[in-house]
């Protein structure tokens, strides 16, 4: 049995607020503290340190198609940040970080922040097996992918053709099983679908050119799927009119169009422009925040932007196209995938001098500051599309420290400091608060029940950082870090390679959706169905021999009915 | 073994076909349905191979695995630059394969990586928009075809995707097929599309840069071309691009395919480019995608996996610990010629005639049982084939889909996966 003896515990969980306390470790497990028969076998002395629970990532692109898509087109930003073999640590793996790190040079850093576990929010089904081989290969953290739909033309079939809700939960379940994932998303919903047929742009009430589908139906559609099931994650929804000035009038209107559903809004800093000012740029994030506040049926994250060099890589190859215009360096790749989805890959430099970039960032951190509620927005930049997530402590310390955040502020492009409420904001985040956004919040909001938190009966998962005055320095590296119970690193260095877990739902449904999606991959599809779902032996093969963690899927209904 | 008819998942070309079916009986295996000229030369050659031929050997005698293992592990040990080339394997060989690419310091290449590199650096250099199989099956009302032997690359490249009656999106049997490039990569496509016809605009693969050049002008109206008295371009009239062109133009969803391996000339990079570029024009008005045509002897696998993995495309030298990416000067044929590898183990787990280079350093092979040398390795393994002898994954033409293999027999026959695990742990 290991003891963490005397550390200051920040764990939102079970509502534990900075008191001293002893955390008692057997088997991977947090455990109750030992009988007089029981040995401590190893002690650490955690006295003057922080003690939290692993940190979630609940969207990070790590994983499939577009990531690597990026990691190919990127060689000039990889030779600036190059992990020779053993850099991470005696024996880690060589790789190359920054915007679009290779997979063991993911795992580590992500590890060596504190951080546990990872989400990939854009795990087309179809290429669900390279998702699941490129996050096999992401050494330490525990990970999990979102499988996309509302652009996949058998869903659009389905609800073209009124299909009924019971079919289309049945299909969203059978993707579910078949791509191994823990959630769902709707990327521009049926905007990717659209752009194949030459559609520019998709309103939340624009009809598709073909199936005559508004996004507000499909949407609909699918938070309801989503909620019958049972799936703790609620819908994961990066809205329609990414980056287009105005977005804002849809985002709200998105945010209705859940019709009091549970709804995850992703990067929502991207969907929240205003069209005001001279430069017909301006910040929605107060609007936003309101609407936010007054929802509970809505949680978000923020997809934070941060100044420098980084690579944008989404499903929504319509708004992807739109922005290859912008592309810094010059190129980028769009992709049209398998009456499935779409993605595009275009790289960008944000620039602190830059009237749109700066306002980006103020706008971000006012989302940030403007929503009460640490339970419902979450800590992301939306790894890499608004900055590579080897920024998170640099980001803690702007929400922390109210005056290196205005500091920084009075460095940006002066128009757009005149555009934003930032400086006058004074509220600073606690430790506690923290501790919510980043490890007891998200682990909620994905149905990790023993993750996220420090109460008996918890997978060890924890992190233990020197108290720094400098958040960023503390956040950066922790002194001790736990996987499932064992020391994998110390001072920000790895000291035991492992693989972690893989975490999936698997809710109930009727395989008889089977029968016409059998005819459906006869007819149309380039492979069979067999072949398009992953078994639970494959992800074994494909993780390295990880673990695969399904969690339970809970209807209200159930309970109301037996 | 008694009589089983299997499903097959092919690894024989960058297609992967997975409804072929297969008659094993005893390790011989005869395919029963969706068979196509490359796969069935595959299977009569591995069911010529048996466990009890399954040869491993040093300097030509016969030793047992462990013996091969640990000399393959003396020469890559001893070696100042070893070179991992041929690379012509599954996921679980690729990932092997990275580890012992780390451990040793060896420079990576795969067979095929000569013609991919024209596909990478134009991808590195300006990006590309792409589309996938199940996309040009449905949707492709034009399909251009530029400069390359699809047919004989891929056999079952028309009959699945392009001349079959299901479409969702449009009409298969009004689809239009044209051809520009070197005619005589056309006859074998021309007989697999069937009763579709194609319109063949022919001038040499070399001149394609040049064709397509003016070929973006005309579909993207340039001013430059107003009052110009061209003849020809490159061969071809231009009377016949500007009817090219607004074919191009009227397309709903269009796509253009190449295969890179047929663009065999300097600088053919740039002809791909030239492609894209024109597929970027097209799409500032409609919608067109390109279709690049690969994937054979698990080149896409191999890469894909490197790229995860490291960062960056084969052909990186690991000397200093990480992946130092030089398409050009890491070549296997070029270190070869020029004496800066002393030692190379070559990979070729598909296709028996894929041969090493030929080079005067040490050579360790793990290739199918059937290869024939003309200079014999120091250390040959015999392993298995993907989805024949064992079960794994291998990436397709179009690159978004992973396919599973399956296995279609008992095989004592190692995997890449395990014999690279073994000389790994042996160094």
């Amino acid at each position: 049995m290991l003891k963490l003896k005397g550390g200051k515990l920040f764990d939102p969980a079970n509502g534990v607020d900075g008191q001293v306390r002893d955390i008692f470790v057997a088997d991977g497990r947090i455990v109750a503290p030992p009988g007089a028969n029981q040995r401590i076998d190893q002690e650490i002395d955690c006295s003057g340190m922080i003690v939290m629970a692993g940190a979630i990532d609940m969207h990070t692109h790590i994983g499939g198609g577009k990531v690597n898509i990026a990691r190919a087109m990127l060689p000039e930003d990889h030779r600036r940040d190059l992990c020779a073999h053993g850099g991470h640590g005696e024996s880690t793996r060589s790789g190359c970080g920054h915007a679009a790190p290779s997979t063991m040079t993911t795992g580590y850093r992500y590890a060596e922040m504190g951080y546990t576990a990872c989400f990939e929010p854009a795990l087309l089904p179809i290429n669900a097996r390279q998702a699941h081989l490129e996050m096999g290969d992401t050494p330490i953290i525990d990970k999990g992918g979102y499988a996309m739909l509302g652009s996949d033309d058998f869903f659009l079939r389905m609800l073209a053709a009124k299909e009924d809700q019971k079919a289309i939960n049945d299909y969203v379940a059978w993707t579910l099983h078949a791509a191994q994932c823990i959630g769902i998303k709707v990327v521009n919903p049926g905007g990717i679908s659209a752009f194949k047929f030459n559609q520019r742009s998709l309103n939340l009430d624009e009809e598709h050119a073909y199936y005559r589908l508004t996004p507000r139906q499909i949407l609909k559609s699918l938070a309801q799927a989503v909620h019958d099931l049972g799936v703790p994650h609620p819908l994961h929804v990066h809205c329609s009119n990414l980056g287009v000035p105005g977005n804002i009038e849809t985002t709200l209107a998105t945010m209705q169009a859940a019709e009091g559903l549970p709804v995850h809004l992703t990067h929502i800093q991207f969907h929240s422009y205003g069209s005001e000012g001279d430069r017909k740029f301006s910040s929605g994030a107060a609007r936003i925040a309101e609407s936010v506040n007054g929802m509970k049926n809505v949680t978000v994250d923020v997809g934070q932007i941060m100044f420098g060099q980084t690579v944008t890589a989404s499903g929504d190859s319509m708004a992807q196209y739109r922005n290859s215009g912008l592309a810094n360096p010059r190129k980028s790749v769009i992709m049209d995938i398998e009456c499935d989805a779409g993605c595009g890959v275009v790289p960008f430099r944000y620039r602190d001098q830059n009237f749109v970039n700066a306002l980006q960032w103020a706008i971000g951190l006012e989302i940030f500051l403007l929503i009460d509620d640490p339970w419902r927005v979450f800590l992301t930049t939306d790894h890499p599309n608004g900055a590579p997530f080897t920024s998170y402590p640099h980001l803690i310390k702007l929400l922390m420290d109210r005056n290196y955040r205005k500091d920084k502020l009075l460095s940006l492009n002066p128009e757009a400091q005149a555009m934003t409420t930032l400086g006058s904001i004074e509220r600073e985040y606690s430790l506690y608060e923290i501790a919510t956004m980043t490890r007891a919040a998200p682990a909620k909001l994905l149905g990790l029940r023993d993750r996220g938190q420090l109460g008996v009966g918890a997978a060890a998962d924890i992190a233990v950082y020197r108290d720094e005055k400098d958040p960023e320095a503390m956040f950066a590296k922790p002194a001790y870090v736990f996987k499932d119970g064992e020391l994998i690193a110390r001072d920000g260095k790895i000291v035991k390679e492992k693989w972690g877990n893989t975490h999936v739902v698997k809710p109930e449904f009727d395989r008889g959706i089977e029968a016409s999606l059998r005819k459906y991959f006869e007819r149309y599809h380039t492979m069979k169905l067999e072949n398009f779902k992953i078994g639970d032996d494959e992800m074994r093969e494909i993780g390295n021999g990880a673990r695969l963690e399904a969690h339970a899927c809970w209807r209200e209904s159930d309970q109301r009915h037996s | 073994m008694a009589l089983a008819e299997l499903d097959f998942t092919c690894p024989f070309c960058g297609l992967a076909c997975d409804d072929v079916r297969v008659r094993v009986e005893t390790g011989a295996m005869q395919i029963s349905a969706n068979g196509c000229s490359i796969s069935e030369r595959a299977l009569r050659g591995l069911s010529a191979v048996t466990d009890a031929q399954a040869p491993t050997r040093l300097k030509g005698a016969n030793v047992t695995l462990a013996q091969a293992v640990t000399a393959a592990a003396g020469i890559l040990r001893g070696a100042k630059q070893p070179l991992l080339a041929g690379l012509a394997t599954d996921i679980a060989g690729a990932r092997a394969t990275m580890r012992l690419a780390e451990r040793c310091g060896a420079v990576t290449d795969h067979m095929n990586f000569g013609a991919k590199m024209r596909n990478v650096l134009t991808t590195q250099d300006r990006g590309w928009i792409t589309t996938t199989f199940a996309e040009v099956k449905n949707r492709a009302d034009v399909l251009l075809i530029v400069g390359s032997d699809v047919a004989t690359r891929f056999p079952r490249f028309f009959e699945r995707l392009v001349a079959h009656s299901d479409a969702m999106f449009t009409d298969s049997a009004a689809r239009r097929v044209i051809y520009l490039g070197d005619p005589t990569k056309c006859a074998a496509s021309r007989a697999a599309l069937g009763k579709l016809p194609v319109q063949v605009v022919g001038c040499n693969n070399e001149q394609l840069g040049e064709v397509l050049g003016v070929l973006r002008m005309l579909v993207s109206e340039h001013p430059a071309l107003t009052g110009m008295h061209l003849e020809s371009v490159g061969g071809v009239s231009f009377a016949a691009l500007q009817a090219l062109a607004q074919q191009l133009r009227s397309a709903k969803y269009g796509v253009a395919a190449w295969a890179a391996a047929d663009f065999d000339f300097v600088h053919a990079d740039l002809t791909v480019q030239r492609i894209v570029e024109l597929v970027k024009d097209l799409n500032k008005t409609t919608r067109f995608a390109g279709l690049p045509l690969g994937g054979s002897d698990g080149d896409l696998t191999m890469n894909q996996v490197h790229v995860w993995q490291s960062g960056f495309a084969l052909r990186s030298d690991f000397g200093r610990g990480y992946a130092d990416y030089d398409p050009h000067g890491n070549a296997a044929t070029r270190l070869l010629e020029r004496g800066e590898a002393d030692a190379l183990l070559w990979v070729s787990s598909f296709n028996e005639s894929r041969l090493p280079p030929p080079a005067n350093v040490p050579l360790i092979v793990l290739g199918r049982a059937d290869m024939a040398f003309e200079r014999e390795p120091d250390v040959f393994i015999a392993v298995g084939t993907p989805g024949v002898d064992h079960a794994g994954h291998f990436v397709r033409s179009d690159k978004v889909v992973t396919m599973r293999l399956g296995k279609l027999r008992t095989s004592a026959l190692p995997s890449v996966a395990a014999v690279v695990a073994q000389i790994e742990a042996a160094l």
